[in-house]
């Protein structure tokens, strides 16, 4: 009885630790994602979507500088056809060189470059956007607890300030950010973008879409891991069980008494 | 021990008698072993497997990673975007620090309940908590290494622990940086170092081992028996087919963080790069030094703090000295047993605070957990050993003859578990 009286408490411990460390905002939207639990996968036509809000929305302001075009052909992503990544890469201008004569130039995009950012570097980000930075979204998802229901409530809660809050000129108030201001300008509304497979573009769908493109992009081999956990899993449990066994006809050897 | 074994062939005869590795190897084979030990003493082992574990899956990510302040962070993102299988391998080594960490508490826990840390196994006990130590310090410098806002941020409180030294802590504080601040040069270092402590600690847990085989395993019981005899086991196959099985329940949990919750045990914060301008609203260590860090801010004084801290760890080197009781196993000590479980919660309690803003309640708490903490040590367990009237001890595992028999049923009851 011991054994599971500590283990209790020892899980216990860590998760409560986990949970109240998350437990000082306003509790996010929880949306019911396709990519949760064991055997989750992302929706192929979300992702696509999702792509879509990124580039005709985002990164206008977001860099995705771990990122390559060429992730988005790869299996468990958004699977576009190589020649389709072909078509997005191309469509970015993309500084190479040093060339032979020592001077850099500009030449389209392939799949293996990375993708362009908005802006040279921080301070230009900033310079451009109020002094507030438009932080990189290549692992968004994972860097604010709460994750992907966190990053879909930002996006879903800009609402009218309660009265008597006065706002500094470029801050906005959002009720799921912490502290309740925010410098990003509400990025969605209806009808923003025109979704290429003819889905009605809702603000609530292109928030769901953008999440869940982002949540790939933080972790693009999320399917490839629940689908080795399982297999990882069905392995181990069926190896214990013949150890098992085995260990059972060993000690069967040993004075039974006690 | 098999000092009189003597290698069937030839060859085996020449090369054993010039270096007797065949001799230690047929040592750790019939190494004769209690019977009645439980589940609990199985992670020995796993630690050991925890130990290569995260000693394999390092020199693999050493090898992609950059100790760069402009770099390693994008490193980590190109080993979990671009390396065959680096996601696996960097979440079986970062969720491996918590795994090696849940495995020794059990272990360092088991040892205060059996009274593994009494005579004649004060030495295992000591180089035990000096790979504990090295343990932190390890894990400290890896959670530094990925460049996040944690470990920088991480990195800059406990660094400056040591700023509280009177006298010389500045100058330590900077020399510990080789700059003026947490910058590219204290990365570096704890580049370094963090590959260089895991082997210090293989060559600990191998004189860890070596000291056990001495007076060989403690047990359930908690009494000294004969060995070879009617109530010990040969090591192989009866401990390992055991030790395979437990690790193998291990391994199951492991994998469960591993693929299904890799960040559960992280800070999120952990995956913004590392920026020196601005400072996350709570700073937390990992989960498995939070009771400590609740020692730490439980007193009010910074250097008082930090004394308190290293004390709550250095005051287990003399706990073979604190516990006066001459017996072992908790099983016949129905008051110790009692206090085991409150220090039990009180450890929890003070992790659980640890993870907690320092003002108001959590506060209070904290200053009752550690001050129940050091009595602990320094009160119950001295006067409880002197006061304690224990039950019955049997006279050995196979005849549990009692010197009074009323507690058969208890010693199986404990034995069994």
């Amino acid at each position: 009885m011991k054994i599971y009286k500590i283990l209790f408490f020892l899980i216990l411990g860590i998760f409560l630790n986990i949970h109240l460390n998350a437990a000082e905002q306003v509790k996010p939207l929880k949306i019911d994602w396709s990519f949760k639990g064991l055997t989750g996968k992302f929706d192929r036509a979300s992702l696509q979507r999702g792509y879509q809000i990124y580039k005709e929305v985002c990164s206008s302001c977001h860099s995705m500088q771990y990122l390559s075009y060429r992730n988005l052909s790869e299996p468990g992503g958004p699977e576009f056809s190589i020649e389709e990544v072909k078509a997005i890469a191309s469509s970015f201008e993309v500084t190479d060189g040093p060339d032979s004569q020592g001077e850099m130039f500009t030449r389209p995009g392939r799949p293996a470059d990375k993708f362009v950012s908005p802006y040279p570097n921080v301070n230009a980000a900033m310079a451009a956007n109020g002094g507030a930075y438009p932080p990189d979204m290549s692992v968004i998802v994972k860097a604010r607890s709460g994750g992907a229901d966190y990053i879909y409530s930002v996006l879903m809660g800009y609402v009218d300030p309660p009265e008597g809050l006065i706002l500094d000129d470029g801050v906005y108030y959002n009720k799921y950010m912490p502290g309740q201001k925010i410098k990003m300008p509400k990025p969605l509304s209806d009808d923003l973008v025109e979704y290429a497979d003819g889905t009605p573009a809702t603000e609530a769908q292109m928030a769901k879409d953008i999440t869940t493109f982002l949540s790939w992009a933080a972790e693009p081999e999320l399917e490839t891991r629940h689908k080795t956990g399982v297999k990882v899993l069905i392995y181990l449990i069926l190896l214990s069980v013949l150890v098992f066994l085995s260990m059972k006809k060993i000690w069967s050897r040993v004075d039974p008494k006690i | 021990m098999s000092t009189e074994y003597v290698p069937e062939s030839k060859v085996g005869k020449w090369f054993n008698d010039r270096l007797p590795l065949l001799s230690l190897a047929a040592h750790l084979k019939d190494y004769p072993t209690p019977k009645n030990l439980n589940y609990w003493w199985t992670f020995g082992g796993i630690l050991t497997f925890c130990l290569l574990t995260q000693i394999i899956t390092g020199i693999v990510l050493a090898m992609h990673y950059v100790a760069h302040a402009d770099l390693a962070f994008g490193s980590v993102e190109h080993i979990m975007r671009n390396v065959n299988y680096g996601w696996l391998i960097r979440y079986i080594h970062s969720n491996g620090a918590s795994m090696f960490f849940l495995a020794v508490y059990i272990h360092i826990f088991r040892s205060l309940f059996y009274g593994s840390y009494k005579a004649p196994r004060e030495i295992i006990w000591i180089t035990g908590l000096i790979i504990y130590l090295l343990m932190m310090a390890t894990a400290f410098m890896g959670y530094v290494l990925p460049w996040g806002q944690m470990s920088f941020w991480g990195a800059t409180v406990i660094t400056n622990l040591f700023s509280a030294i009177p006298l010389v802590g500045e100058s330590i504080t900077t020399w510990l940086w080789g700059a003026y601040s947490v910058d590219n040069p204290t990365l570096n270092r704890f580049f370094s170092l963090h590959y260089l402590l895991p082997f210090l600690i293989l060559g600990l847990v191998i004189l860890h081992i070596w000291a056990l085989h001495v007076p060989g395993n403690n047990n359930p019981v908690g009494i000294d028996i004969k060995k070879p005899s009617k109530d010990t086991v040969p090591f192989h196959p009866y401990i390992t087919i055991k030790d395979i099985f437990a690790l193998l329940m291990f391994m199951i949990i492991f994998s469960g963080f591993v693929f299904f919750a890799p960040n559960i045990l992280g800070h999120s914060d952990n995956y913004i790069p590392a920026n020196p301008m601005v400072t996350p609203a709570h700073i937390v260590p990992e989960w498995y030094l939070l009771p400590f860090y609740a020692i730490l801010r439980a007193v009010p004084d910074k250097l008082g703090g930090v004394i308190l801290m290293f004390s709550a760890i250095f005051i287990l080197l003399i706990l073979p000295w604190l516990d006066t009781s001459k017996v072992r196993s908790s099983v016949f000590r129905p008051i110790y047993r009692q206090f085991f479980w409150v220090l039990i919660v009180d450890v929890l309690m003070l992790g659980y605070l640890g993870a907690m803003p320092a003002e108001g309640i959590y506060l209070v708490l904290s200053r009752i957990g550690t001050t129940y903490y050091f009595l602990h040590f320094l009160v119950i367990l001295p006067v409880v050993g002197h006061l304690e009237k224990t039950d019955p001890i049997p006279l050995s595992i196979s005849e549990p003859v009692m010197t009074g028999s009323a507690n058969t049923a208890l010693a199986r009851k404990n034995e069994n578990i």
